[in-house]
């Protein structure tokens, strides 16, 4: 009357249901899985410190970007009193000179589509390097 | 007056001084964490940059392109063969279209049909820049450039109904697609669904060189029939060449106020 072994089973499939993101992850080995943007070998500093660049570079490039077309300030300088010419190519890809080894690994993670490439050169994709 | 609103006047205006003494001498942009954007110390600087063609040089060099190929190469100007979809910062256009108030049914054989090379004429009454609504497109103060913003243009296109010169180009498809010539990695591309146009080489006044069209026009073709300089500096090679002989602008009954000079 009660059905009890269909409910047992209906109750099993349904946590296997809920749970299958956990499991699947697990058999798949990707549940620790962290980006490794690959720094450029020989450089000591970013333009900023790492945690500044690793939060808020989006803020200091749109800050750069504004500089540099609507205030034509076209040279960076950083808090620790350097001078950087503030050039998304030119600057960040002269040491990051792999975008796919480097942005692309966060911003494909994360989801992060930015636009930036659709007219900022690639200078590793020209050279052939990268995707 | 009692002590009350003297010292209240004394302070307001004090304050009114210094907002705009700092407004006035600001220099520098504050970015990133405590870092500042300054202007490179190459920078060419004028209070209006005008630029000076001079006609008949250029037409005894008929056929050549030396000024528009170093524009279009060095800032990825795509080119695409259908007039619908092209894209141009600097060209040739007939006399009578260029200078259609000149043109009549006499006009002298050697202007009539003859090429004029035309570009955005950097406008001291820039029609593009009051319909634009998202201000992709303004006037510099300091220098009178008239710059875009790519990053803001929505691709709206009132600034190519506005512009009367046809300055401007719309880019309907991806601009790489038509760079087979290369691409220069020192200035960016544009993309699909913005509007382009020249800039008077303002990247390139930044660093201290002359426009591009302007150099290729001296070195490459040995024309020197473009000029360019501050109109406002009477030293300057334009504003003397201004004074000294007979010049026109396009179309300047509609009150744009064109920064090109054209000797005829
Ligand atoms: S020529 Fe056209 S695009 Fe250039 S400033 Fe004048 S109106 Fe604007
Ligand atoms: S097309 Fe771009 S620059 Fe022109 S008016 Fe529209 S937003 Fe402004």
């Amino acid at each position: 009357m009660y059905d009890g072994r269909k409910i047992l089973l209906g109750l099993v499939i349904f946590l296997i249901a809920v749970t299958f993101p956990f499991w699947f992850s697990w058999v798949n080995d990707k549940s620790g899985f962290v980006p490794e943007p690959k720094l450029p070998e020989g450089e000591e500093n970013c333009v900023e410190s790492a945690e500044y660049m690793k939060a808020l570079h989006m803020d200091l490039l749109n800050q750069w970007r504004n500089a540099v077309v609507r205030d034509g300030r076209r040279v960076y300088v950083s808090s620790s009193g350097n001078r950087y010419e503030i050039s998304l190519t030119g600057t960040c890809l002269g040491c990051h000179s792999n975008k796919a080894e480097f942005c692309d690994q966060c911003h494909d993670y994360v989801g992060a589509n930015p636009f930036c490439w659709d007219c900022h050169i690639d200078t590793s994709a020209s050279r052939g390097e990268g995707k | 007056m009692d002590e009350s609103k003297r010292g209240f006047l004394k302070i307001a205006g004090c304050s009114v001084l210094g907002v705009l003494g700092a407004a006035g001498m600001r220099t520098a942009t504050d970015v990133g964490p405590g870092g500042k954007a300054v202007e490179s110390s190459t920078t060419l600087n004028g209070k209006k940059w005008g630029m000076v063609v001079d006609s008949q040089r250029c037409l005894e060099k008929e056929g050549c392109t030396a000024c528009i190929e170093a524009c279009h190469r060095i800032h990825n100007v795509p080119s695409i063969a259908d007039p619908k979809e092209e894209v141009k910062w600097v060209w040739k256009e007939p006399f009578e279209h260029s200078f259609p108030t000149q043109a009549h049914q006499y006009t002298k054989a050697s202007l009539n049909e003859k090429p004029v090379l035309v570009f955005c004429n950097h406008c001291e009454n820039p029609p593009c820049v009051r319909v634009c609504p998202t201000q992709a497109t303004w006037k510099r103060e300091e220098d009178g450039i008239v710059m875009m913003d790519q990053h803001r243009c929505i691709g709206c296109r009132y600034c190519m109904v506005a512009c009367p010169y046809g300055s401007r180009s719309f880019n309907w498809q991806d601009p790489r697609n038509a760079l087979q010539g290369g691409i220069n990695p020192e200035y960016p591309t544009r993309t699909k669904g913005v509007v382009e146009k020249c800039n008077f080489c303002a990247e390139r006044l930044a660093k201290g060189q002359e426009p591009a069209c302007v150099e290729a026009c001296r070195k490459s073709a040995g024309a020197g029939a473009l000029l360019f300089g501050d109109l406002e500096d009477p030293e300057s090679e334009v504003s003397k060449l201004l004074s000294e002989r007979y010049s026109i602008q396009r179309k300047p009954g509609l009150g744009t106020k064109p920064q090109v000079y054209y000797l005829v």
